[in-house]
């Protein structure tokens, strides 16, 4: 669990006149859930899309698994095993759940578009191998068997946000991004989310680490190893949820209040 | 064909057992013939005859591995799956006796079924069975072990009792490889006279209690009803009702393993209707409130179609029935109906039948509950051979049933072989046949009063027609005393509400008063969207229960009833209940069954209101959620008055 998996180093970014990130540095290690808290326009968000690629940062360093990836293509970092969830949902919204699940799997598929056209030999064998992760890793795994053929637009949110979830697994992610998943949901479906999410990270199969960015500080304080707290694109505190919790800067900033325990407000 | 028809032939021997007739099945099929297709990963993958004994093999030798003998209660909880099923057969083969529990029951109906039944394993699905198996341990002393199959979340788990089926497999296949007969042998020490199912009923008024079945009760029933109609060794049967149901285990058990036809296990509770129908069974056995569920799911279907369609369904809705009261009738049928027929079940009736998955149904049996005469209709109309059977857990499930050709709407048909019926001076049904089962379990003062001299009370009251049809008229204890001195049945004004899409379940009072009255529940999904097309906003189900609009559509389909009653029998006056009735709660039985005493003390506040004759009842109520929490709730309930009436 020691060892770091992405490290963040100094990072700045300015929009105009407005500073997004204003020397960041942070240390995500691999296998843990390590959330990002902090109040909005903090730069939870901003930070997600500089590891990702969307954003290129003005100045600092990203480091995963010891390579550099500022300046890197996104899609060069997918392929380095980052996947993400948004925090408004990004789906196709006219194509089937499998549909946008298969188009996470996309990136592992060989078979260009002549093999792909013909449909024989390889290109079907991989097809084949592919379903099978899809179904047994994604569709079964998520609960979604009954949602498989269903247009993703007219399914209710919770479970689109689900089916995002699933794309983002397609990938076979190292890293996952989750740009708050729980987000709009009810109580029964947070507690889904936050189960998988959970599964995700202890799972033989997947053990995969994550960076969240959540709201709910009932499941942040519940399921995560480690809290950085941003505000005005500075980190003001980092530590277990306990340590966090009882810094008074934190609840200064961020909770906006001098006192109050919010992992009971679920 | 040939070999379908040697299977029925096989005679029920007092020897034979449920798992040597799976050998025997095994062997003549082997690696030749699907036993059970399982829908796993959006593929359906078939098991054969082969596979099929040899998971029994060594599951069975497992359990013997871990101690269990002859006469032991194993308890099984979980959806249907292969595996559990195979677990069941397995438990069978070493001797022992099966406990199925409902998939959802709570953990006080785990407990007391668990501790009763004295069971020594259970058997559980996933993490979720295995919670409940956990919880309860600590208070049935006989319980050893839990098994679980499905890993997923039971990382983490440390439990010494707790044990997974393919741990069990894997000392099945050493202690097999030791010694390769012992399974055979084991299995051939089983007498048809041994206990197979220790099947608690549901029980509308006290603790469940637990019905002995042997093997020869299960065997001879199969036979029996396969007697009046055949399955072949090529139908398809898809098994997704709870095997904690007796009709469940009649089909996938007993007509299974001797008619050789082959089970299909959906992929997931919420994919069954699909999975239904991709299957396209022969033969299908479900309770009524499946068929009430298609008729609706088809009648809401229809709401939302453009007028043409409306208007085309409509019609031959009105030549299906027709055609089905001439036939229920025996009246002949002219040419001019018979070509319309033709034309509607083209237009109509294929696509419906189709939809619903029930392209290539032969037969189609409803049971457990009484079944609406308008549903029957329904079905015959679209060219659906749906048929009435009667018949209790402490007879293996069934005594009665429909004859093809031979249907009428208010019966459910004749004696299966082997099987008398009679009638006692009171009007108690009574029958007797190899299939009543031994007693109750450890309730002998139950039994003495059930089984006499061979002959078992079924407590409904009912008589034989003209023609040797069964007419069950209702529970002996439910039977209504009108206010003219007549007396109803309840479960008869209640189908007939149920079969309009809107209402959900409806609760009849009226013994020793004055009037009929009613208590509805409104269907959730179908009246919500009938008053979104409406415009007519809502937050909840009581509020949407309440909505002046609400409640005139109800009472149009109270009223609607109200016509085909005797005077005495109309519904006066009804309220549409804040919550639909709920297994949880303890107003339905897990078979889905109205627990009438319980109703009575639990909303005697909503009786006093609906006789008072007060336009408004205030109801404080207390409302338990699936996982134990419980909240207390104040609602409204606005009293109607029932056209018609």
């Amino acid at each position: 669990m020691s060892e770091p998996l992405l490290t963040v180093e100094d990072l700045h970014l300015a929009f105009g006149g407005v500073r997004a990130l204003r020397g960041v540095s942070l240390e995500v290690r691999r296998g843990e859930i390590f959330s990002l808290i902090g109040p909005n326009g903090a730069g939870k968000t901003v930070l997600l899309n500089c590891v990702n690629g969307l954003y290129q940062p003005d100045r600092g360093r990203i480091l995963f698994e010891g390579r550099d990836l500022v300046g890197m293509k996104p899609y060069r970092r997918a392929a380095l095993g980052i996947s993400r969830t948004f925090q408004k949902i990004e789906l196709f919204s006219g194509m089937t759940v499998l549909d946008n699940i298969r188009l996470g799997r996309h990136l592992h598929m060989r078979s260009g578009l002549f093999t792909g056209a013909l449909y024989a030999g390889p290109a079907a064998r991989e097809e084949i191998v592919h379903r099978e992760f899809i179904e047994r890793e994604i569709v079964d795994f998520l609960e979604m068997t009954h949602l498989r053929n269903k247009v993703v637009g007219m399914l209710p949110y919770g479970l689109q946000k689900r089916v995002e979830l699933g794309r983002a697994l397609a990938l076979n992610p190292k890293l996952l991004l989750l740009d708050e998943p729980m987000a709009g949901l009810n109580l029964e479906e947070v507690e889904d989310i936050a189960r998988f999410i959970i599964d995700i990270n202890e799972e033989e199969r997947w053990r995969v680490t994550c960076i969240l960015v959540e709201h709910d500080m009932g499941v942040v304080m519940d399921i995560s190893h480690r809290v950085a707290v941003l505000n005005f694109g500075e980190k003001i505190a980092e530590g277990t949820p306990e340590e966090v919790q009882a810094e008074s800067l934190v609840l200064q900033a961020y909770l906006g209040e001098e006192q109050g325990d919010y992992s009971s407000r679920r | 064909m040939t070999t379908a028809r040697a299977a029925e032939r096989r005679p029920i021997t007092p020897e034979l057992t449920l798992p040597k007739l799976l050998l025997e099945t095994a062997q003549r099929y082997d690696d030749g013939k699907i036993a059970m297709r399982e829908k796993e990963f959006g593929i359906w993958r078939p098991i054969t005859w082969h596979r099929y004994r040899d998971e029994v093999r060594h599951l069975g030798m497992g359990f013997t591995a871990l101690g269990l003998c002859a006469g032991d209660k194993v308890a099984l909880i979980g959806h249907n799956r292969p595996e559990l099923l195979w677990a069941e057969m397995a438990a069978l083969a070493v001797g022992g006796v099966v406990v199925w529990l409902y998939q959802d029951a709570l953990l006080e109906e785990v407990q007391y079924l668990v501790d009763h039944s004295d069971a020594r394993f259970l058997i559980g699905e996933g993490q979720q069975e295995v919670d409940k198996g956990l919880a309860v341990k600590m208070r049935c002393a006989k319980l050893e072990r839990i098994v679980w199959d499905d890993p997923k979340g039971m990382r983490g788990y440390d439990d010494p009792a707790l044990l997974s089926l393919t741990e069990v497999r894997r000392l099945g296949q050493e202690l097999d490889a030791k010694d390769p007969g012992a399974f055979e042998r084991m299995v051939a020490r089983g007498q048809g006279d041994d206990v197979a199912l220790l099947f608690y009923t549901s029980g509308t008024t006290a603790k469940p209690k637990g019905a002995l079945l042997t093997h020869t009760n299960m065997l001879k029933m199969g036979q029996n009803l396969m007697a009046v109609d055949p399955c072949g060794e090529r139908d398809d049967f898809v098994s997704f009702l709870p095997f904690s149901w007796i009709g469940e285990q009649m089909m996938s058990i007993s007509c299974g393993l001797q008619a050789g036809f082959t089970l299909n296990f959906p992929e997931d509770p919420e994919t069954v209707q699909h999975d239904i129908r991709e299957i396209g069974p022969q033969v299908l056995f479900s309770p009524p409130r499946i068929y009430e569920q298609m008729v609706r799911t088809a009648q809401v279907k229809m709401l939302d179609a453009p007028a043409l369609k409306r208007r085309v369904f409509d019609w031959a809705r009105e030549v299906g029935d027709e055609m089905a009261e001439r036939v229920f009738a025996k009246k002949p049928v002219p040419g001019g109906l018979r070509f319309k027929y033709r034309l509607a079940d083209l237009l109509v009736f294929r696509k419906l039948r189709d939809h619903l998955g029930l392209a290539r149904i032969r037969h189609a049996y409803s049971g457990g509950a009484a079944l609406g005469p308008d549903h029957l209709r329904f079905f015959h109309g679209i060219g659906v051979n749906l048929k009435q059977i009667y018949g209790q857990t402490e007879i293996a499930g069934i005594s009665v049933v429909h004859r093809d050709g031979d249907v009428k709407f208010d019966t459910s048909g004749r004696p299966i072989p082997e099987t008398e019926i009679r009638i006692s001076g009171d009007g108690e049904i009574l029958s007797r046949s190899p299939c009543v089962f031994k007693g109750y379990y450890k309730m002998p003062e139950e039994t003495a009063r059930t089984l006499n001299d061979g002959w078992l009370h079924s407590g409904d009251i009912g008589f034989l027609d003209g023609e040797g049809h069964l007419v069950v008229f209702d529970r002996r204890k439910d039977v209504m005393t009108l206010a003219d001195g007549s007396r109803f049945s309840p479960q008869f004004i209640e189908t007939r509400l149920k079969f309009s899409p809107y209402i959900k379940d409806a609760w009849v009072i009226g013994d020793r008063r004055d009037a009929v009255n009613a208590v509805v529940c409104i269907d959730a999904g179908v009246v919500g969207k009938w008053a979104e097309e409406r415009h007519i906003p809502y937050t909840s189900y009581p509020e949407l229960s309440q909505k002046a609009e609400v409640r005139a559509l109800v009472a149009e389909a109270v009223g609607h009833v109200n016509k085909a009653l005797p005077a005495a029998a109309r519904i006066w006056r009804f309220v549409n209940l804040h919550k639909e009735f709920d297994a949880d709660d303890e107003e339905l039985t897990r078979t889905r069954k109205l627990r009438r005493e319980f109703l009575e003390e639990r909303y005697r506040d909503i009786v006093e209101g609906l006789y008072s004759g007060s336009g408004e009842i205030e109801l404080d109520m207390t409302i338990t959620y699936e996982d134990g929490r419980v909240s207390r709730s104040k609602t409204t309930l606005r009293v109607v008055d029932a056209a018609g009436a």
